[in-house]
């Protein structure tokens, strides 16, 4: 049923001048589900979610929130819709309280802003000006002007973006909060962590196209192993020799090393110690961590999240 | 809860507070037309006309003819070596240069009205030091009374400008500094009306130019006793239309500009031919009759020549119909065509 759907698009596409921002897309997002978009910078994401918000017109597809267009019904859909952008800069010059209550002007209903300010611990702010906020109170207060219009759906674009751990942690509250409340998310984020942790489901976009969707287990278990062993030799094995370890799964070269993917460590460890003793090679350096989803993403594309 | 106005009014008091907590702002709303009026009001202040400077090339009559000329109130003259004198006359410092020996010779530049004004009171006292009598005697009788003197002039079209110049900058700066920031497309992404956001910025201009024209107008009062002969209520109507036509061209101006340099670059190609050619400190009835239609359309000419009006010539509203509906033409056809361009996102 498509109105049981808080978001769905078919066929998405953005090309700009010189790139396909957004090539082909298709998603859903359930109502009451907190749905991620995982990429790296100049994924798509961005612009995938501006469409959604009704703020980029696509050059081709079907978008419907809340079961409305933006075309017929872009005002219904701005009560009723809340967001925050990568990058907004609110008036440096007014406070805090301020800034939340012209927000607030603009909708018919919603929480009183004191209220809002309470529930996102920026009470002790609220007459310090913005220009004066430190980066996780301003996102915090970037997310105070999405929720109040009491919105059913909540966009975040990268909330967490260059914000210390604890801001981090904050903001992951007040979006479970919303959730516990019946709200739908849609959030964009290149930290994998952040998208495990939050999300229900995660889409991985790369270069405008959505290379895998599902849980966090579900992406993880596509890996088809459970771990991750780094090293690195002097000189460098040839993949060959690599293939025959129980339970491994492929690797990826990384500098003069390998990334493998493999069941049991306990198993393949000793295994990688010895064929690099036979080669006549030595060890450089070793890791070893649970398979995430920046692994599938590395398995994927050979690239990483953060600097691909 | 404190009550939330309606947006429009909290737009326009956020608008407000944003302005007033921006110091810099400040001094050219308020500290610069007051340090420009003080300037060219002393200037320009009252007092006996200044005498001419003129050369007399030195020779045997130039002795006796600086005595002659010394005579004359309005003229300042001086002996120079003949080619120092030319050196003068070309650099503007002298208005007239006097050669020959017993026929005097007048050097002078005609397209210079200070400089045929020099050589008539230079023949004159040169004719009466040689003898010529005198056909008449007339009595002068000078005028003082408000709306001849050039502050009088200057003052209403200080005003015109500052409120070119306070509007405009005061809406493009704060449009595309917002837009840069992308608060704007932070603000449409919510149900804020478009048509509210622009008309905020209109309205709260209005407090500022109040506060503005009051105090150049009490302090041209104070201190060079400049009056509003006219109706006050008519004078803060004009200054109202005239604000409006401003804050829609700044709007028109900054609603597609991306960036400050480029909104800069165009508010000064916008505003430049008004300050050459709308009356602010000198007449444009000097401008060729042709072009002065033209010139008359232009936003600031109409709100200079209809504060002139009001101020100097106490005129009712009748008098300066063209002027109003030239201002309110401006001021609708800019909010018109910029909502319509306007840059959002």
């Amino acid at each position: 049923m498509a109105n049981d759907l808080a978001i769905s698009c078919i066929g998405l596409k953005k090309y700009y001048a010189d790139v396909k921002a957004v090539d082909g897309l298709d998603l859903s997002v359930a109502r009451g589900e907190c749905f991620g978009l995982l990429g790296p910078n100049g994924a798509g994401k961005t612009t995938t979610i501006e469409i959604l918000e009704g703020l980029t017109k696509a050059d081709a597809g079907e978008v419907r929130v809340l079961g409305h267009t933006w075309n017929n019904d872009a005002r219904d859909l701005r009560e009723q819709i809340g967001l925050s952008l990568q990058e907004t800069q609110l008036a440096d010059k007014l406070t805090v309280y301020e800034t939340l209550r012209l927000f607030r002007s603009f909708y018919r209903r919603g929480p009183d802003p004191d209220e809002l300010l309470r529930d996102l611990s920026l009470d002790e702010k609220r007459n310090a000006r913005v220009g004066k906020l430190s980066g996780g109170q301003k996102q915090r207060l970037a997310v105070a002007c999405a929720l109040v219009g009491d919105p059913e759906l909540l966009f975040l674009d990268e909330p967490t973006t260059g914000l210390d751990p604890q801001s981090r942690l904050q903001l992951w509250e007040v979006v479970a909060r919303f959730r516990a409340k019946g709200g739908t998310v849609l959030l964009t984020t290149h930290y994998m962590e952040e998208a495990e942790r939050l999300c229900d489901r995660i889409a991985i976009v790369d270069h405008g196209h959505l290379i895998a969707l599902g849980t966090p287990k579900e992406l993880i278990a596509k890996l088809e192993a459970a771990n991750i062993i780094e090293f690195t030799s002097a000189p460098a094995l040839e993949e060959s020799a690599l293939g025959g370890i129980t339970g491994f799964h492929g690797a990826t070269r990384r500098g003069e090393g390998w990334l493998l993917r493999v069941d049991s460590l306990a198993v393949a460890v000793p295994q990688l110690l010895d064929i690099i003793e036979t080669s006549g090679a030595k060890l450089v350096t070793l890791s070893t961590h649970a398979a995430t989803l920046e692994d599938l993403f590395v398995s994927m594309t050979g690239r990483e999240l953060r600097d691909a | 809860m404190p009550k939330v106005h309606g947006p429009l009014v909290e737009l326009s008091i956020a608008r407000v507070k944003e302005f007033v907590r921006e110091t810099e702002a400040i001094f050219w709303v308020f500290g610069f037309p007051l340090l420009l009026t003080l300037a060219l009001g002393f200037a320009f202040r009252e007092k006996p006309p200044d005498r001419v400077p003129i050369g007399i090339a030195a020779g045997p009559a130039a002795e006796q003819r600086l005595a002659a000329l010394s005579r004359s109130p309005a003229l300042q003259p001086r002996i120079y070596d003949a080619k120092t004198g030319r050196e003068e006359l070309r650099r503007g410092k002298i208005s007239l240069l006097i050669e020959g020996d017993t026929q005097p010779v007048y050097r002078l530049d005609p397209t210079r009205p200070d400089a045929r004004a020099a050589r008539i009171e230079a023949d004159d006292a040169l004719q009466i030091a040689a003898g010529r009598a005198a056909a008449f005697v007339a009595r002068e009788e000078h005028v003082q009374e408000q709306g001849a003197r050039y502050v009088d002039f200057l003052v209403p079209g200080l005003i015109g400008m500052n409120l070119m110049g306070t509007s405009m900058w005061g809406i493009g700066f704060s449009v595309v500094n917002a837009r840069l920031k992308n608060l704007l497309k932070r603000l449409v992404a919510t149900p804020m009306r478009k048509s509210h956001y622009l008309l905020a910025q209109f309205l709260s201009r209005l407090i500022f130019l109040i506060l503005e024209v009051v105090v150049v107008a009490v302090f041209a009062w104070l201190v060079f006793g400049v009056n509003v002969r006219g109706s006050i209520a008519l004078f803060a109507l004009v200054c109202l239309f005239g604000g409006m036509a401003f804050a829609g061209l700044g709007l028109l101006v900054a609603s597609r500009a991306r960036t400050l340099e480029a909104v800069s670059g165009m508010m000064n190609l916008v505003m430049m031919p008004m300050w050459l050619c709308s009356g602010v400190f000198f007449s444009y009835e000097r401008f060729p009759d042709k072009v002065k239609p033209l010139i008359r359309a232009l936003p600031l000419t109409a709100l200079n020549d209809a504060l002139r009006s009001v101020m100097n010539d106490a005129a009712t509203i009748g008098a300066i119909v063209p002027q109003l509906l030239t201002l309110v033409g401006w001021s609708l056809l800019c909010y018109a065509i910029g909502l319509k361009i306007f840059r959002w996102v």
